[in-house]
């Protein structure tokens, strides 16, 4: 299991692996935010938790149909399936490699694109740590998805449409718990500890419902 | 050690493409499957190996020492098509990675990863990444993956693909040494492997003409 792990972390880092692309995108999108709504400071710093997270949610989404395609495409996914350890555990190490490799790089470069929104430091530190909390769910929801569209051979669109509905939970608490963290009436715990639960409940679920559709996408 | 396949059926879509087939393969024994183009050879390999529902019948895998509930997949090695190692990756790390991933099956051990680059005539370019090999050595470095790690059933499918003359005899020489260790063969082939004592099962394709002949 931790040679699944390190063989999936070398292949994210090494040439066509998401990393770098997830975190280009990123900041992309939300650098041209500022271009686009004006050069209003209060503005910015008002939507900037919800843009940051937006941002970070379709980067997430940009590299999850190919969690399990390579290895189908090349034959792996066969061998992977025959092997005796649980399917959903080995699914779960797969999830922590792609997030090790593709969503906590959104999250370290989260900061920087705190400051072009013209964040305070309070909004930085809530957003990076909530995206800390909620990245995870994401990875884990959009397994489901890219077990599912695995067989399809342009299922990137679709593990999107199919994994955003799920994931909107994950982007309301986030946000709002970012928020609460800078906005003094609204408390912060409640928002942030719901964001945890959907990590973990998701954490379980998301390897269980994955490795039922490896399991049956079998051709 | 028994590999028993019990009256296996598989479908595709909605074609029955083979149906009934048992056949019973012990510790040594090798069974060659012939037959022209999508007569149902590498569907039957796959249905073996877990990786297909089959439509009915089932595998089972005995052996001492093990439980009486285990998925046959779990004794058998598959080498398909496609060859299972990362182009990105360099020849060791694929197979180190298979190595401790797959795990040796209880009765045996694998060989090193060296040995195994060795044992298919490739031992000085294991440092290489896997895409820079030509088709040829990569088919040899699939191959490689079967003896790192030990599992008693070898299911190979179209073994030599893209193989020349010499790596042919290469792996019919590593098929007798499986064999003659007390494992078990099961290949697709078009050319004949060059294996005395093989048993031949003949897919003749579609259901109606599933007689099997020996």
């Amino acid at each position: 299991m931790i040679a699944l792990l390190l063989r999936d972390l070398k292949l994210s880092v090494r040439a066509g692996g998401g990393a770098l692309i997830g975190v280009l995108f990123f900041t992309t999108v939300v650098a041209v935010i500022p271009f686009g709504v004006g050069p209003d400071l209060n503005l910015l710093s008002r939507i900037g938790p919800a843009i940051v997270w937006i941002g970070a949610l379709l980067s997430a989404l940009l590299g999850l149909d190919r969690m399990f395609q390579t290895d189908r495409e090349d034959g792996s996914l066969d061998l992977i399936l025959m092997q005796e350890h649980p399917l959903a555990l080995t699914v779960l190490v797969k999830c922590l490699a792609h997030w090790l490799g593709n969503g906590l790089p959104l999250v370290i470069a989260s900061p920087l694109l705190g400051l072009f929104m013209n964040m305070d430091e309070v909004a930085i530190g809530a957003t990076m740590l909530t995206l800390l909390v909620g990245t995870p769910a994401l990875t884990f929801i959009g397994a489901v998805g890219a077990a599912v569209a695995v067989a399809l051979p342009r299922g990137g669109l679709l593990v999107s449409i199919l994994v955003l509905p799920l994931a909107i939970p994950v982007l309301i608490f986030g946000v709002s718990a970012s928020y609460a963290a800078v906005q003094d009436p609204a408390p912060f715990m409640p928002p942030f500890l719901i964001l945890v639960a959907i990590t973990m409940f998701f954490a379980v679920l998301g390897p269980l419902g994955a490795a039922l559709a490896l399991r049956n996408a079998g051709d | 050690m028994r590999l028993m396949v019990e009256a296996l059926s598989a479908r595709r879509g909605e074609d029955l493409i083979f149906r009934d087939i048992s056949f019973t393969l012990d510790g040594g024994q090798s069974m060659v499957l012939t037959g022209r183009n999508g007569s149902g050879k590498s569907t039957l390999l796959r249905a073996v190996s877990g990786l297909l529902r089959p439509e009915s019948g089932r595998v089972i895998w005995h052996s001492e020492g093990t439980d009486a509930d285990i998925r046959a997949a779990e004794a058998c090695h598959y080498l398909g098509h496609r060859n299972a190692m990362k182009a990105e990756l360099s020849v060791s790390e694929n197979l180190g990675f298979w190595k401790s991933f797959i795990g040796d099956f209880p009765g045996g051990h694998g060989v090193s990863v060296g040995e195994a680059a060795e044992a298919v005539g490739l031992g000085d370019i294991a440092h290489l990444p896997f895409g820079y090999l030509s088709a040829g050595q990569q088919r040899r470095m699939a191959f490689a993956k079967l003896l790192v790690a030990w599992k008693p059933v070898w299911i190979l499918d179209e073994p030599t693909a893209a193989l020349d003359v010499s790596a042919e005899s290469v792996f019919t020489a590593l098929i007798k040494t499986h064999l003659s260790q007390g494992g078990i063969v099961l290949a697709a082939t078009h050319q004949p492997l060059g294996l005395e004592n093989a048993r031949e099962l003949k897919m003749t394709g579609f259901a109606g003409g599933t007689e099997s002949m020996w």
